[in-house]
């Protein structure tokens, strides 16, 4: 079995850039609320979406639309449209959390592959059956916290196939089920896509030379001159708390996840699509991840030692980690 | 040894004062003018992507010129302009770097949040406008450099090819 | 009695890791004293926990509904090994009481039996409560990042379906929940080895900003908001729009008069500007804050008239 490669496509240009890096699968959003990445200046108006899936096809690349984040009452409308261009465009998968949306897809959009986003939070083959069994769900994201063992347990509970994270942003918190930015800064990222809204992300910089980052009213971290930085998020900032004598990562370090190493035990757990995290990375990264990416599976598949492109410099932090995958003294 | 830290910082240090001594500001003006007009006349989809921050100022710093370059990047009132660094002018936001750092972003070589998270970036003010911006550029295909280049035939080109060259030097040296 | 003109005032689970002692002692108090209707029993947040207290559960259970309340047992809200999973399975054959899911697992292991759906399930819509309420769904608490305008339009919705709708409108808000034990973190362990550290916090291990701004609550593997959510100026506004029950959660207070204060405002007794100056006067450990029902940012608290 040859895994899917699932890269992100933040723009039009990204979208290009990862098809002809190699990706196997592009998965993107609308330029709105109903998708989880919602920031300014990022994803696709419709005509730029019709245009991609064109291109992407051409190419034998398959394009997934996420269509992931929640829908509040009253707002449904806008989500439903998204689905229903999805499919007139032809979009391979629309990848859903809600199970609003996923019940509308399911009634009206029956032949609509149906894949459920990490934003779902099905991290057991109970919570992963019940979508199976509800709504047709074809594949499933498997949230960034199981080792290889459990992944290939959930895997042979399963009526379908599993997407994993293999490199990209390290999130900590159970994906769908974080208002964090929403208790700092007004905006929810399961109503509204977005975590960290940049319009409310502030960095002061200090007479020292350290930099405050700052959201809305809260400093969440302070850099020293010649630290590394993380994304300006709160799960990756620095607290204090009283038994600690000083400001710790109280969440997780600034690192980004790295699963290279891991990519022949995950084929054998089988595994049926690699996901890389970043659509609001630049098509820089997109063309370095995915082309490494694509080198190492091939070479995976064709029985050979993946040679490792050095892809640190990309990652937050400048650090990388296998994260839950590897071992879970990692909780 | 000693030789080879000094070329090292004379390229990652000073910018590109080896290729492009600085001209007076008053004949750098016409040429910024013409190069933020192609930039725009090539690329008029940037401006939907800017969205509200079309009208934003931005200040951007690459340090180690003698000067500050001002964009407001509104297709109405157009400005990309070089102002004396004791005379910068109030902006939205600023994006201090270093050249080569800023000319890998505009040539869709560089990554603008590793550079951020390496601390080779430094943002201020209205970080939305700033995230939009790059997400902006980052869309427009091939690379702004080397459509600036072309505006000069080929020493433009020649120019650009020799900066790469430097910054690749620089990145691997680093 | 007070016990009569409370309405739907709930008592939502204990989040923290209490002792067993203290547990059995608030229970107690509770069945004598606090003017709710129905009680929420049961380790919600880890499943380490869950030993210290199912021993005494049927005796608790015994002692609320002697003491005139209705009993319904609440779910794990994190689902992923093997013994969560079982103990998810034996949740859901419960037929001695209601009870309330807070992870999809157990939507499947229910499978169209009467249940209640907890505030870390994300139902933020008409279409979501719908499909619930179809599967047996009969009542449902919004997530607390819900908006007022938001929760009026469900509150609608539900009374069409004949589903109960239900606001937490006191106590730290449920930021996030994750795999990883924060509390054992802090004191450099791993979940697996935690020996239990978070015992030492029955309100939460604050974290400060590093300029000294409060902001969060640790609890294991959740993150609550330092600040303790109060929607006591709301509760008239919530009632015209059709909220059938108000929930209040546990925290390190004198949680009898807490609930005596709600249940006055709700019964009419006594106005929102009452009801704050009552609850300032029980001199809580965290300020109070209602922004996410105002839509904004949660931490903040607006005035009667406000937002």
């Amino acid at each position: 079995m040859r895994p899917e490669l699932v890269c992100p496509a933040g723009t039009p240009a990204a979208l290009r850039t990862a098809v002809d890096a190699g990706a196997d699968a592009v998965y993107c959003g609308f330029q709105n609320a109903t998708n989880a990445r919602n920031f300014p200046g990022l994803n696709f108006t419709p005509d730029e979406l019709a245009q991609g899936v064109e291109y992407a096809h051409a190419r034998g690349t398959k394009v997934l639309l996420a269509v992931n984040s929640f829908p509040t009452a009253g707002r449904f409308g806008l989500w439903r449209d998204a689905v229903d261009m999805g499919a007139r465009f032809g979009v391979d998968a629309v990848i859903v959390a809600d199970i609003g949306v996923a019940a509308y897809v399911a009634e009206h959009r029956p032949d609509l592959r149906l894949h459920l986003s990490v934003q779902a939070a099905a991290s057991s083959p109970e919570a992963i059956r019940y979508y199976v069994r509800e709504f047709g769900v074809k594949r499933v994201v498997l949230p960034r916290i199981l080792t290889i063992p459990e992944i290939k347990e959930v895997k042979s509970e399963i009526p379908c196939e599993i997407e994993t994270f293999i490199f990209g942003n390290h999130g900590l918190m159970v994906e769908g089920r974080c208002s964090l930015t929403n208790y700092a800064t007004g905006l929810s990222t399961n109503m509204d896509g977005v975590c960290s809204p940049a319009a409310q992300v502030h960095y002061d910089k200090e007479p020292d030379g350290s930099v405050a980052t700052r959201l809305g009213d809260f400093t969440i971290d302070r850099f020293g001159p010649d630290e590394q930085a993380g994304y300006p998020t709160i799960c990756k900032g620095r607290y204090l708390a009283p038994n600690r004598d000083d400001a710790y990562y109280a969440f997780e370090e600034p690192v980004s996840l790295n699963l290279a190493r891991l990519l022949p035990q995950l084929i054998e757990a089988g595994v049926e699509a690699f996901k890389i995290e970043g659509r609001q990375r630049s098509r820089a990264y997109v063309r370095q991840v995915v082309g490494a990416f694509r080198t190492a599976v091939d070479q995976v598949l064709a029985g050979q030692e993946p040679e490792l492109a050095d892809l640190v410099a990309l990652t937050e932090g400048q650090k990388q980690t296998q994260g839950a995958a590897a071992s879970k003294k990692w909780r | 040894m000693t030789e080879i830290a000094q070329e090292k910082s004379a390229a990652s240090g000073m910018g590109p004062g080896r290729f492009l001594p600085p001209p007076p500001l008053f004949l750098l003006q016409p040429v910024l003018r013409r190069v933020v007009r192609r930039v725009a006349d090539l690329h008029p989809s940037l401006f939907d992507r800017l969205g509200p921050h079309r009208s934003a100022h931005f200040v951007i710093d690459a340090r180690g010129l003698p000067f500050v370059l001002l964009l407001v990047p509104d297709p109405g009132n157009l400005q990309f302009r070089a102002i004396a660094r004791r005379a910068e002018p109030v902006s939205d936001a600023r994006i201090a770097g270093g050249f080569f750092d800023l000319l890998g972003l505009v040539d869709g070589a560089e990554d603008g949040d590793a550079l951020f998270f390496s601390r080779d970036l430094d943002i201020t003010g209205n970080t939305e406008a700033v995230v939009c911006l790059r997400n902006a550029l980052d869309d427009v295909e091939g690379s702004i450099a080397e459509d600036v280049a072309g505006l000069f035939g080929a020493p433009g080109r020649a120019v650009l090819a020799a900066l790469r060259r430097a910054g690749d030097r620089r990145g691997s040296g680093s | 009695m007070a016990v009569d003109m409370t309405g739907n005032l709930t008592l939502g689970p204990i989040l923290y890791h209490w002792d067993t002692d203290q547990k059995r002692d608030f229970y107690a108090r509770i069945a004598d004293e606090a003017p709710v209707d129905t009680v929420y029993l049961g380790e919600v947040i880890c499943s380490k926990r869950t030993p210290f207290f199912d021993a005494h559960l049927p005796e608790v259970i015994d002692r609320l509904e002697r003491g005139g309340k209705q009993v319904v047992l609440a779910s794990l809200s994190e689902v992923v090994i093997r013994r969560e999973r079982k103990m998810m399975q034996d949740f859901c054959a419960t037929d001695s009481h209601e009870i309330e899911l807070n992870n999809t697992a157990g939507l499947y292991d229910i499978d169209g039996r009467r249940h209640r759906v907890g505030p870390l399930m994300n139902v933020y819509n008409e279409a979501t409560l719908k499909w619930l309420a179809d599967k047996g769904a009969t009542h449902v608490t919004l997530p607390n990042e819900v908006p007022g305008t938001v929760a009026g339009k469900m509150a609608q919705a539900a009374a069409d379906l004949g589903v109960g709708i239900e606001v937490q409108v006191f106590g730290r808000a449920s930021l996030a929940v994750s795999a990883r034990c924060y509390h054992a973190r802090a004191h450099c362990r791993t979940k697996d080895n935690c020996l239990f550290v978070c015992e030492e916090d029955p309100d939460g291990m604050p974290l400060t900003t590093v300029t000294g701004q409060p902001f969060l609550m640790v609890n294991g593997i959740q993150t609550l908001s330092q600040s303790y959510v109060s929607l006591i100026d709301e509760i008239g506004a919530m009632q015209d729009m059709g909220i059938t029950h108000f929930r209040v959660m546990p925290q390190v207070a004198d949680m009898v008069a807490v609930t005596q204060i709600f249940a006055k405002r709700i019964a009419g007794d006594i106005d929102g500007d009452e009801g704050a100056a009552h609850l300032a006067a029980l001199d809580l450990a965290a300020p109070l804050s209602n922004g996410f029902w105002h839509g904004r940012e949660g931490h903040r608290r607006f005035g009667p008239q406000a937002a």
